[in-house]
């Protein structure tokens, strides 16, 4: 997956997957994409991750067209499945939003609907093989692709910084600003209470500015960084399962790499593709039976990669299932953060 | 691992889905879970209201069914009395009429012995005074041996 500036290395296997295609304006070459880490690098601030923003944009309308179908076909007759599936998520959200925040908002429950799906389908694109998709973009001639939003720092941080907008406005209309300005500089420690004389409060207060100060500024960063890392890590993990066990390696991925060189061709790949997805499909249509499915796609699995790559599938297979635990928990935890969050903004405490 | 405008854009895209979905997703989804929640409230109420209410029925439906089979009962019993009186009756009527008929046909038997016995007596009456004149040859004066013919008429 490499372009022609790198070779074909470990190290650019991995760099390569973990470089966004970035637009912007390079000091040199004006306007345009970014070429590698160091011109993205250099390009500052104000360059934006197409793929990034691309995937994200696409997940949330999804999200949006999915639920807003439901929700305008949706009345108190009996539902249909998907109707109902898209109820039970937003049951779950209700009773999570509930549980945790006891004040009246219209926002706080849509918020974590919105941060809970469109998170979840963000990080679901990390169960997509890793090459697939950067693959498919190299052949139209994008050079970087990086299909998972979430493991972009922008746009964990972009979450997490608008949520914590959301608290502040919100610490401001609940408690006001004298309010939310005594809970910074009367916490923890209260000058009152440890009956120092006037004169000394100030010292108190700064005091108590710093460590609240650390602890707000604490829960965006926090947010944010968690998701960024789990799925940043997770994604990491797929990549090198598929550097280790399937770069060229293999009883027949090296028979297969003595015959077409370094390069294996594509049409191989869309060939074994379209045979694994046509045995599938037979299968579901009912026209193979079980057992013959199964002996046909180890041969197309042994014929396409040999024994290694076989390892590698299963290895993917069960990170992936590790995974799917992982990108569910995620999506949940930064929702119950936020909702907690939300909850503390409008709370005295 | 760059911080860029990306993060702006994101969250400004954050901001637009959260909107959305506060606007024409979470209202009309929640309008509707709670119609249904209230429906299905009803309907459960309803059912209980019909499970009682048939409840009640089935009471009533016992209540009528005793009360029927109690006045049938009754209908039975006057019937049977009723029966049991007519055939006393028809009993008692045929009895009497047996008697009417006996006593009827005893009256017949008595009077048709009484003819029979005048008759027989005026026959024995004349056959006697044939018989004398007979044996005496000659008339008897009925006129005077009447004395004597009435006390064999009476012995007879």
């Amino acid at each position: 997956m490499a372009t022609e500036g790198e070779a074909l290395t470990a190290s650019g296997y991995i760099q390569h997957h973990l470089v966004n295609l970035t637009f912007g304006k390079h000091p040199e070459n004006g306007w345009g994409f970014a070429h590698g880490v160091e011109e993205a690098a250099a390009m500052g601030f104000w360059a934006v991750h197409v793929d990034t923003m691309f995937w994200a944009l696409l997940l949330g309308i999804i999200f949006c067209v999915m639920f807003r179908k439901v929700a305008k076909a949706s009345n108190s007759g009996v539902p249909t499945r998907f109707q109902a599936f898209v109820e039970m998520v937003v049951e779950f959200v209700d009773e999570s939003v509930k549980d945790s925040f006891h004040g009246t908002s219209r926002l706080v429950a849509p918020l974590a609907l919105t941060i809970f799906m469109w998170t979840f389908f963000m990080n679901f694109m990390d169960l997509i093989p890793v090459d697939w998709l950067p693959s498919a973009a190299m052949a139209v001639g994008i050079d970087y692709q990086k299909v998972v939003p979430t493991t972009d720092v922008n746009a964990t941080m972009g979450m997490s910084i608008t949520v914590f907008a959301l608290m502040i406005i919100y610490s401001l209309r609940f408690k006001g600003v004298g309010g939310f300005a005594k809970e910074l500089v009367m916490n923890p420690l209260n000058p009152k209470d440890l009956g120092l004389p006037v004169f000394a409060w100030p010292l108190v207060m700064i005091f108590n500015l710093v460590v609240e100060m650390a602890s707000l500024l604490a829960k965006p960063v926090s947010l944010g960084l968690r998701l960024f890392g789990n799925l940043y890590a997770g994604e990491l993990i797929f990549i090198l399962i598929a550097l280790v066990f399937t770069a060229g390696s293999g009883l027949f991925g090296a028979g297969l790499s003595s015959i077409f060189g370094d390069h294996i061709p594509a049409w191989f790949w869309i060939v074994a593709s379209v045979a694994v997805f046509a045995t599938l499909w037979a299968n579901m249509k009912g026209k193979l039976n079980m057992k013959m499915t199964l002996w046909l796609l180890l041969a197309e699995i042994l014929l396409v990669g040999g024994m290694a790559f076989l390892g590698g599938q299963l290895m993917h297979f069960g990170w992936a299932v590790f995974h799917i635990m992982i990108i569910i928990l995620q999506a949940f935890i930064f929702m119950m953060l936020t909702i907690v969050y939300m909850s503390m903004a409008t709370e005295h405490h | 691992m760059n911080m860029n405008a990306t993060l702006v854009l994101n969250s400004i895209a954050m901001l637009i889905f959260v909107w959305f979905c506060m606007k024409f997703i979470w209202p009309p989804l929640l309008k509707a879970l709670d119609e249904r929640r209230e429906k299905i409230a009803d309907g459960l109420a309803a059912s209980d209201r019909a499970e009682k209410a048939l409840e009640d029925a089935g009471v009533e439906a016992e209540k009528e069914i005793r009360a029927a089979r109690d006045k049938a009962g009754e209908i039975v019993d006057q019937a049977n009395q009723r029966h049991s009186q007519i055939l006393e009756q028809a009993k008692d009527d045929a009895v009497s009429e047996r008697q009417r008929q006996v006593n009827a046909a005893e009256a017949e038997i008595a009077q048709a012995a009484h003819q029979a016995r005048e008759s027989l007596r005026a026959s024995v009456a004349s056959l006697a005074v044939l018989g004398a004149s007979k044996i005496l040859e000659k008339e008897v004066d009925e006129n005077t041996h009447r004395e004597l013919l009435d006390k064999l008429i009476a012995e007879i």
